[in-house]
């Protein structure tokens, strides 16, 4: 392996008295990608993200970040660590300026140092004009700018952002990411997770999760090139009687409209998926589509992962 | 271990803007010792007066209206309600119609004459008998000693004979509450009182805020240590408990007249004291509770104890020995004791040093304590 590995988790389980919220999940993320989380709610990505963290711990398994493990060195990791928390975890009652003076100062920023850095990020960030509001009374989209701006503030190495873009809009997630490839280009590995599939695409890397286990990984290309269905759309009359036929069948995955079109995932052991429809439904016309991360997604999940 | 300075100054400004946001509690730092110390120096009053009562006055004679007049003038009673039989009175008491009934029998005037508090000449003890009988609702002990004081009343005015003058066994000389005021015995015992309330829940509530807000969950990830978190949320209360202090030691001045004998010096010194040991305690309640209520439940807790314990409502040494021991344990019962000598006895700070090593003790041992449960995980 050419590039040094920056976290790396083995075996790594969390049990609450309500169930395993994660489950044997190995890692491994290599410097300067953004490695992605994605998931449905409950899946256990904010569990991972925290034990990873140091700020739960693990009920068994192993973690190291930088090639040091972090039982016992987690003071020292600190530093080197950012942490966007899921929900908003900055003070709702400081203005902008002064919960980023306060991160700043608690990070041991010199004071000189300081004024330069947090104008930057102010800049950065689009947050000039409102270093006097209280951070309480900012939209949504804003205090996730405001939390991205006090985790990076330390220029950490390592970044763990938890749903960083729950409350963005399209246009101002774009920048956010754009942000992130910033960041990323300096160096910076980053975890990020997700719910949304455009943001998995964007990722180097990512994990797909489902009740704290691991269904698939890899880069998007990669998974979706490997995954264990084939992809193909019919069209034609009475597309809603069609679905309702084919889901009966075990070798048919998943069937959904989009549009004028039913996507369909076949399992892969059938070698001649349109033949076979052809032979299920005459009266449709089928071809072959590209997967899509979605496929990947939905293929991987809701008990419908293959091997 | 490395401590920065620095740090606990970030979290110390941060505490202050927030404090001086938050309007309430703000308000609640000087308006808590203000009320307080108005209700407690004005309701409380240890010395019952005016107690209602009622009269069943079988002679119904000059003597018998004297004597109530005489029993009216110590300020002890207040006669309001007659009744006709010793059974009416009773049962008025039952009722809570009147707290004491005064019975005169008719046999009054002879009895009077032989009586020893008024006779002129030596009577023979064995003939004398009581000259009246109070029945007294003693279900409140402070009213039921009142009326008992009653019983060895002088009846010189009455009878116009001067008293039988017999020395006293003992001579009392009464040093630094020569009027008997309570409510000097009370300012420097509320100044425990109110510190412990304010102190412990503003620290404790201080922390959990931070838990139950989720900024908890930002901060373990920050390289800030527990100690820096925890000192630089403390030192601004300390502020907030010496302001308090003065207040107190101000308006019990200027409202009640109570005297500051001892050293000022002195008594800011116990109280710093007494103000980092509920901060402490505080801590220490911040590592146990998980909500703001949980916080509060946990300081109603210590200050019940506190207040009923510490010497402030009742004598310490008229608990039995139990209590005693658990009062101990309080550190507002060191502070109280501490508070009083210097108020009242013009002690310094020296001459106290036990409660003061005792309560050093405390907070180095809740220090350590809280620095101990206090963990950097969720
Ligand atoms: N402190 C806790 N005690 C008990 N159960 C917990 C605790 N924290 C999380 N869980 C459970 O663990 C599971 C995973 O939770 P987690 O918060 O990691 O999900 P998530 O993937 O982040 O979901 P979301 O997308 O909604 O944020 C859930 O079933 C949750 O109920
Ligand atoms: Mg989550």
């Amino acid at each position: 392996m050419s590039q040094d590995v920056v976290i790396q988790s083995r075996q790594l389980t969390k049990t609450f008295s309500s169930g395993t919220a994660v489950n044997q999940l190995d890692l491994s993320i290599p410097k300067g990608t953004i490695y992605g989380f994605l998931g449905p709610n409950g899946c256990g990505k904010s569990t991972t993200i925290r034990m990873l963290t140091g700020l739960l711990e693990p009920t068994s398994g192993e973690i190291e970040l930088f090639g040091i493990p972090i039982k016992h060195h987690e003071e020292a990791l600190k530093q080197r660590i950012g942490y966007m928390t899921q929900a908003f975890s900055l003070y709702n009652n400081l203005t902008v300026l002064e919960n980023l003076n306060f991160v700043a100062a608690i990070y041991g920023l010199k004071r000189t140092h300081r004024k330069a850095r947090v104008q930057k990020l102010l800049q950065r960030y689009d947050l000039l004009g409102r270093e006097k509001q209280l951070a309480g009374s900012m939209s949504g989209g804003q205090k996730q700018r405001l939390a991205l701006a006090c985790a990076t503030l330390h220029k950490p190495e390592l970044l763990f952002l938890d749903e960083p873009t729950s409350a963005v809009d399209p246009e101002n997630r774009r920048d956010f990411w754009e942000h992130l490839f910033d960041l990323c280009d300096q160096g910076t590995t980053i975890l990020v997770s997700t719910h949304y599939m455009d943001e998995a695409e964007r990722c180097h890397a990512l994990a797909i999760l489902e009740e704290g286990n691991k269904r698939a990984d890899g880069s998007p290309k990669n998974l979706m090139a490997s995954m264990p269905a084939t992809v193909v759309e019919a069209s034609g009359n009475d597309l809603r009687g069609l679905k309702q036929s084919l889901s009966r069948h075990s070798t048919i995955v998943s069937a959904a409209q989009i549009g004028a079109r039913l996507r369909l995932l076949v399992r892969q052991d059938i070698n001649d998926p349109i033949g076979y429809l052809q032979s299920l439904s005459s009266s449709h016309h089928f071809e072959l589509a590209r997967a899509s991360l979605e496929d990947v997604f939905v293929a991987s999940t809701g008990g419908r992962h293959v091997g | 271990m490395w401590v920065s300075l620095a740090r606990i100054w970030a979290v110390m400004l941060k505490e202050l803007k927030q404090l001086s946001r938050d309007r309430m509690t703000f308000g609640m730092i000087v308006m808590i010792p203000l009320i307080q110390l108005m209700l407690f120096g004005y309701a409380i009053n240890t010395d019952a007066r005016h107690i209602p009562a009622g009269v069943v006055d079988l002679a119904s004679n000059q003597t018998s209206r004297s004597i109530l007049q005489a029993v009216e003038a110590t300020q002890a009673v207040r006669f309001n309600h007659n009744y006709l039989s010793p059974q009416a009175a009773s049962g008025a008491i039952v009722r809570g119609e009147v707290k004491a009934v005064l019975i005169l029998p008719e046999d009054l005037d002879r009895r009077l004459l032989l009586h020893p508090n008024s006779a002129a000449q030596s009577t023979s003890t064995t003939l004398a008998r009581p000259i009246g009988q109070w029945l007294v609702d003693g279900s409140d002990t402070l009213i039921a000693a009142t009326v008992r004081s009653l019983r060895t009343m002088p009846l010189n005015d009455v009878s116009g004979h001067p008293p039988q003058t017999l020395p006293p066994t003992f001579e009392v000389v009464q040093w630094f509450n020569p009027e008997q005021r309570s409510v000097v015995n009370i300012v420097p015992g509320l100044l425990g009182v109110i510190l412990t309330m304010t102190m412990i829940l503003f620290t404790s509530a201080a922390i959990v805020r931070e838990r139950e807000h989720g900024n908890m969950e930002f901060l373990i990830n920050t390289p800030i240590r527990s100690f820096e978190l925890m000192l630089g949320k403390i030192i601004p209360y300390v502020f907030a408990g010496l302001i308090q202090v003065s207040i107190i030691l101000a308006v019990g001045h200027i409202l009640f007249h109570v005297p500051i004998r001892g050293g000022l010096m002195s008594l800011f010194g116990a109280s710093l004291l007494f103000i980092f040991a509920s901060l402490t305690l505080g801590l220490v309640i911040s590592t146990i509770a998980k909500t703001q209520l949980q916080a509060m439940q946990l300081t109603v807790f210590i200050l019940l104890p506190s207040i009923l314990l510490s010497g402030f409502m009742f004598p310490y040494q008229a608990m039995p020995v139990p209590a005693q021991w658990i009062a101990e344990g309080l550190p507002a019962t060191h502070f109280i004791r501490m508070a009083r000598a210097i108020v009242l006895r013009d002690a310094t700070l020296s001459s106290v040093e036990f409660d003061a090593f005792w309560l050093l003790g405390f907070i180095l041992v809740g220090l350590l304590a809280a620095s101990l449960r206090f963990r950097k995980k969720l």
